[in-house]
């Protein structure tokens, strides 16, 4: 595959982004009608639904915690979501990224309010185009707030990379293929606390420092955004209902 | 194994301990515990390693496998495959079976250590351009479990890539000529050598033959002689687990029982001794401040330059 120069001279990547510039972010909320909770996110061109189940009874039994609700994140491609079909069974890389997103929201909800119970995320990415982990977390944050789940804080994820030399916020798909580096991060943002972090690339001890700095402001950023489409959503909610 | 209820009493008896900067098997927080490696192991293997961590009991073996490029966009590039099993004998919490989300989780791990720090040329890997490449099987066995099974993992997976030899290959082309719907089998012969001695599919010369015609290739690994693995930058992995507000390095059993969640890092080292992180991890329902992050990383720094003393070669 013949590289193509991501940013230019004057720092304006491929897609006319600025370095620290996030894509365009919609978020919707309350999008399906069966699941408890639900949100459409539009990050980019990356496309993901995410729709949360229960607090509902732990199927099948014998797994269910007598301290505190188990929360299960399932993490799926569909096989037109990417270049090339990608066949439906489950990839070892959807395994991993389900226990990595779990355990991105898990801090977040006040798991021991609901003993023997189970809170299903489900994230299905309809398109992918990088970082598509971080955008499920940020969409399955909202869509357990739009099921009800009672959580400390919001999630809110975004990733950095190192792109030709430079650290780059929020990797599209053609960044992280031809990058140096890959770092995607989840925070809760009022608390101020890390609940996903992964790098895979060469960076220097420094480099890590600026890419969790970026990161950071990042996470705020898309928090921003996820308040918004949270004001949003409820002001709907509260002019049905009356 | 997460889904045991916590037991608090030993939750707070490790955190009372941590204050004075103690640890229940008498380590202080940072020690490793005693690393013991065997390399060459199983001698039908291409590489391997046992690393006992503490009473932590991990093999590795590594196989050569000749395979098309499986990958379009690289065809002369070979493969780094990294797999691990959690097998029953190793724990009682093991279950029979497909890798679970934690067998996957780890191979992915020490997978990324391999592959981000460059510690294998996958170009030097090449058989025949386009055609055929050899595939590198890192198969890692858990056989006890005694905590931080990703660190001992690593580290067996990583000796037994370094033990490793790479088998010389008998290339066999089987030339066929198509005419018409008929396929006529004109011979078959054996073109010695392998990568080192840079055979190439185009430099194969066959009396008459043009490159098209070649429609089957088989590659053995040659009954004797072996070249060696194309080894850059080694990648050393140290995990912490963060339990209250401190963090333990190489994690026993008992403390990942009650951890709030494990850093992993990965450093490479190059040829210039330029240190690098090549890859991260977090594991666990835990989160970590940024600050608790950058320290961890700062001591798991320290540790690796104290593990890679051990790694023959390691400090290259």
């Amino acid at each position: 595959m013949e590289k193509k120069k991501l940013i230019t001279d004057d720092g304006i990547r491929y897609d006319g982004r600025k370095l620290d510039e996030l894509r365009p972010i919609k978020f919707q909320i309350g999008t399906l009608k069966n699941a408890d909770g639900s949100a459409y996110v539009e990050w980019g061109r990356t496309k993901i639904i995410v729709g949360v189940f229960g607090p509902r009874e732990s199927h099948p039994k014998h797994l269910a915690l007598a301290d505190r609700c188990r929360i299960q994140a399932l993490y799926r491609m569909t096989p037109f979501s990417v270049e090339e079909w990608k066949s439906p069974a489950p990839s070892r890389r959807e395994t991993e990224l389900s226990k990595v997103i779990r355990e991105s929201l898990e801090p977040a909800i006040f798991a021991e309010f609901f003993p023997r119970t189970t809170v299903d995320i489900f994230a299905e990415v309809l398109q992918a185009d990088g970082s598509t982990r971080c955008a499920a977390i940020s969409a399955a944050s909202l869509a357990l707030t739009d099921a009800g789940v009672p959580m400390r804080d919001l999630v809110s994820s975004v990733a950095v990379a190192k792109v030709e030399g430079k650290l780059v916020l929020d990797v599209m798909d053609l960044e992280d293929k031809q990058g140096d580096s890959d770092m995607p991060m989840a925070l809760m943002p009022s608390k101020n606390v890390i609940t996903l972090i992964q790098m895979d690339g060469l960076l220097t001890h420094e480099e890590f420092i600026q890419s969790v700095e970026l990161a950071k402001r990042g996470c705020m950023e898309v928090y921003a955004k996820q308040r918004e489409a949270l004001e949003e959503h409820f002001k709907t909610v509260s002019k049905e209902e009356a | 194994m997460t889904n045991q209820i916590i037991p608090s009493v030993k939750r707070r008896q490790i955190i009372e301990l941590a204050e004075s900067g103690k640890r229940t098997d008498g380590r202080s927080l940072t020690d490793i515990r005693r690393i013991e490696i065997k390399t060459n192991v199983i001698e039908k293997a291409d590489g391997s390693a046992t690393v006992r961590l503490g009473n932590t009991f991990v093999i590795a073996g590594v196989k050569f496998d000749s395979e098309k490029p499986p990958f379009s966009d690289s065809p002369n590039e070979g493969v780094l495959s990294v797999s691990a099993e959690f097998v029953p004998i190793a724990s009682a919490e093991f279950e029979t079976g497909p890798p679970d989300e934690n067998a996957i989780e780890l191979a992915r791990v020490v997978d990324r250590g391999l592959r981000e720090s460059k510690l294998l040329d996958t170009s030097k890997l090449c058989i025949i351009p386009g055609k055929k490449v050899w595939t590198v099987h890192v198969d890692i066995y858990i056989l006890d479990h005694c905590g931080n099974l990703i660190d001992a993992a690593a580290l067996a997976a990583l000796s037994a890539l370094l033990s490793s030899k790479m088998p010389k290959s008998d290339v066999k082309l089987r030339v066929v000529k198509v005419s018409g719907i008929e396929a006529e089998k004109i011979s078959e012969f054996k073109v010695g050598g392998g990568v080192s001695e840079g055979f190439r599919f185009e430099e194969a010369k066959v009396e008459g033959g043009k490159s098209e015609e070649f429609k089957e290739i088989s590659v053995e690994k040659a009954a004797e002689g072996y070249v060696p693995i194309p080894l850059r930058a080694i990648p050393i992995n140290v995990t912490l687990a963060k339990i209250g507000d401190k963090l333990f390095v190489d994690p026993s059993l008992e403390e990942e029982e009650v951890m709030d969640c494990r850093l992993s890092v990965a450093f490479a080292e190059d040829d210039q001794k330029q240190e690098k992180i090549c890859a991260m991890q977090k594991g666990g329902a835990g989160t970590l401040t940024p600050e608790e992050l950058l320290r961890a990383v700062e001591i798991a720094k320290v540790k690796s330059q104290e593990l890679r003393k051990l790694i023959p070669g390691g400090g290259r």
